[in-house]
């Protein structure tokens, strides 16, 4: 569904993302991990059209993104730092997102309800806590019913009784055959609804590869413990060729 | 794309500047006309304000708008919006929201007063300063990430269209002074909007006459037909251009 063929990025000196090729396929579940500065959300933005890439490129549904701007359409996005119009009130900024994205009839408010979001409707954005904030990006990452749902971090900040609600909602959207796109820091959550897993490391896609074979290949149990054992069998691997 | 425009009007409404901007320039007029009855010299003492405020106000506050809608801008551009219409948006509503209030603070006491002639052309070149003057200001905003940097190159903009420029222009006239140059200003003129404006304005008013030789040259070119549609042309050739570079590069833009 979507194609990423030698993506690179670069800010100023840095090298953000460095020859990435990537095949994501509809109904499944990416786990994308790394450490802090790897070029997941440069990936996740570059996706999105909103990185620009230096050189590679993107195909959606076999279709070039670059300038493009309607595929944006089958994508729901939950960004890691939701930024909003902060004089806004969060019953407007639905409004205005339904608005703006007229197409579909029916519209997604199973989040809202769980989340129980209208009863801030009357609240300005710049008045919401962390975790009411990465509510409303939840809310409206899903509201859509978008084919492609990106989440970036989606359950940092959240309380534990919301966490469980978003985790129900991402597993049910994953039934439902959409393709999903997840990074997250906390694994544990990550074993529960991703089935494949994308490892990054210095802007570069050192692992990729179904979760099962992940556990498989490291006689591992749990994914956290997995993803341990790779990274010491990779380091151990480096410091030999070195 | 209308639909985005309506959220912006929204947002700048929401500040109130517009509305203290166009309460400046009415009371400007109005004071102007308890001093003086005479409309033309009302008229010459609004384009000096004119010439100052105009640019200045429409260079600093488009600079502050564009940078506080930043995350409106961000949000946009995760949806199916295409980037041209968002900047456009924001680039219309801002341009025509000064506009309005300047044809506003500044027309209405005109209305009441009852005088025409003059005025329009103050109307029109006011209007027009004021979409360069945005157009120049979404340019410094797009080239940095750095709201102050951003403030800082459009400020210079109107540091060197409304003071900087003008010493220059005075210098190459005084060195060269034993040379006939009207052809040379001339074209030296085009290059500066604010320039442009004046002398539109102030052919349009008797006291050209005090001008000499080279007033009487001026007139004669842009009092016609021809001078009018070069001035024009120009103007909008400054208003595109940069615009057409800032959505250029708001369009490679990482965000």
């Amino acid at each position: 569904m979507i194609s990423i063929n030698s993506l690179e990025k670069k800010f100023g000196r840095l090298t953000a993302l460095d020859q990435v090729t990537l095949q994501l396929k509809g109904g499944k579940s990416y786990a994308l991990i790394g450490p802090n500065g790897s070029g997941k959300t440069t990936l996740i933005k570059s996706i999105l059209g909103l990185v620009v890439p230096t050189s590679g490129s993107i195909l959606f549904e076999d279709k070039p993104i670059l300038y493009d701007w309607k595929y944006r359409d089958k994508i729901g996005y939950m960004p890691q730092i939701g930024r909003y119009p902060e004089n806004m009130r969060v019953g407007q900024l639905f409004e205005m997102m339904k608005h703006i994205r007229p197409g579909k009839q029916k519209v997604d408010e199973e989040l809202l309800d769980a989340f129980k979001l209208y009863k801030i409707f009357d609240k300005r954005m710049h008045a919401l806590s962390g975790g009411t904030r990465q509510k409303v990006s939840a809310a409206l990452a899903f509201l859509f019913h978008a084919p492609v749902l990106i989440l970036d971090e989606p359950t940092a900040g959240l309380d534990p009784v919301s966490v469980e609600l978003l985790k129900e909602k991402i597993i049910q959207e994953k039934r439902r055959g959409k393709l999903l796109i997840i990074t997250s820091h906390i694994l544990n959550d990550l074993d529960e609804i991703a089935t494949e897993m994308v490892y990054m490391f210095e802007g570069r896609i050192q692992y990729n590869n179904s979760i099962e074979s992940l556990k498989a290949e490291t006689n591992e149990v749990k994914l956290t413990k997995a993803i341990a054992t790779l990274i010491r069998q990779r380091e151990l691997l480096e410091s030999v060729t070195e | 794309m209308v639909r985005i425009i309506k959220y912006v009007f929204y947002d700048l409404l929401r500040t109130r500047f517009i509305l203290f901007y166009t309460a400046f320039l009415l009371v400007c007029t109005f004071a102007f006309f308890q001093l003086d009855g005479d409309f033309g010299k009302v008229v010459l003492s609004l384009l000096n304000i004119m010439l100052m405020a105009v640019p200045l106000v429409s260079v600093v506050f488009s600079t502050i708008h564009f940078f506080n809608s930043y995350e409106f801008i961000e949000l946009m551009l995760a949806q199916p919006v295409n980037r041209k219409s968002v900047f456009l948006s924001e680039y219309l509503a801002v341009a025509s929201s000064l506009s309005l209030a300047f044809v506003a603070g500044v027309g209405l006491p005109f209305l009441l007063y009852g005088a025409w002639q003059p005025v329009a052309t103050l109307m029109v070149t006011g209007v027009f300063l004021t979409w360069v003057f945005v157009s120049l200001a979404f340019f410094a905003s797009v080239l940095t990430r750095d709201k102050a940097k951003a403030i800082g190159v459009a400020l210079l903009f109107w540091f060197y269209f409304s003071l900087i420029y003008d010493g220059l222009l005075l210098w190459v006239i005084y060195t060269f002074s034993d040379y006939p140059l009207e052809k040379l200003t001339l074209s030296l003129i085009a290059l500066n909007p604010i320039d442009l404006a004046r002398i539109v304005m102030i052919l349009q008013l008797d006291i050209s006459a005090l001008m000499g030789y080279t007033g009487a040259f001026y007139k004669n070119f842009f009092g016609s037909n021809l001078g009018i549609l070069f001035s024009v042309s120009l103007l909008l050739l400054w208003i595109v251009l940069p615009m057409i570079l800032a959505m250029r590069i708001f369009n490679k833009k990482d965000l």
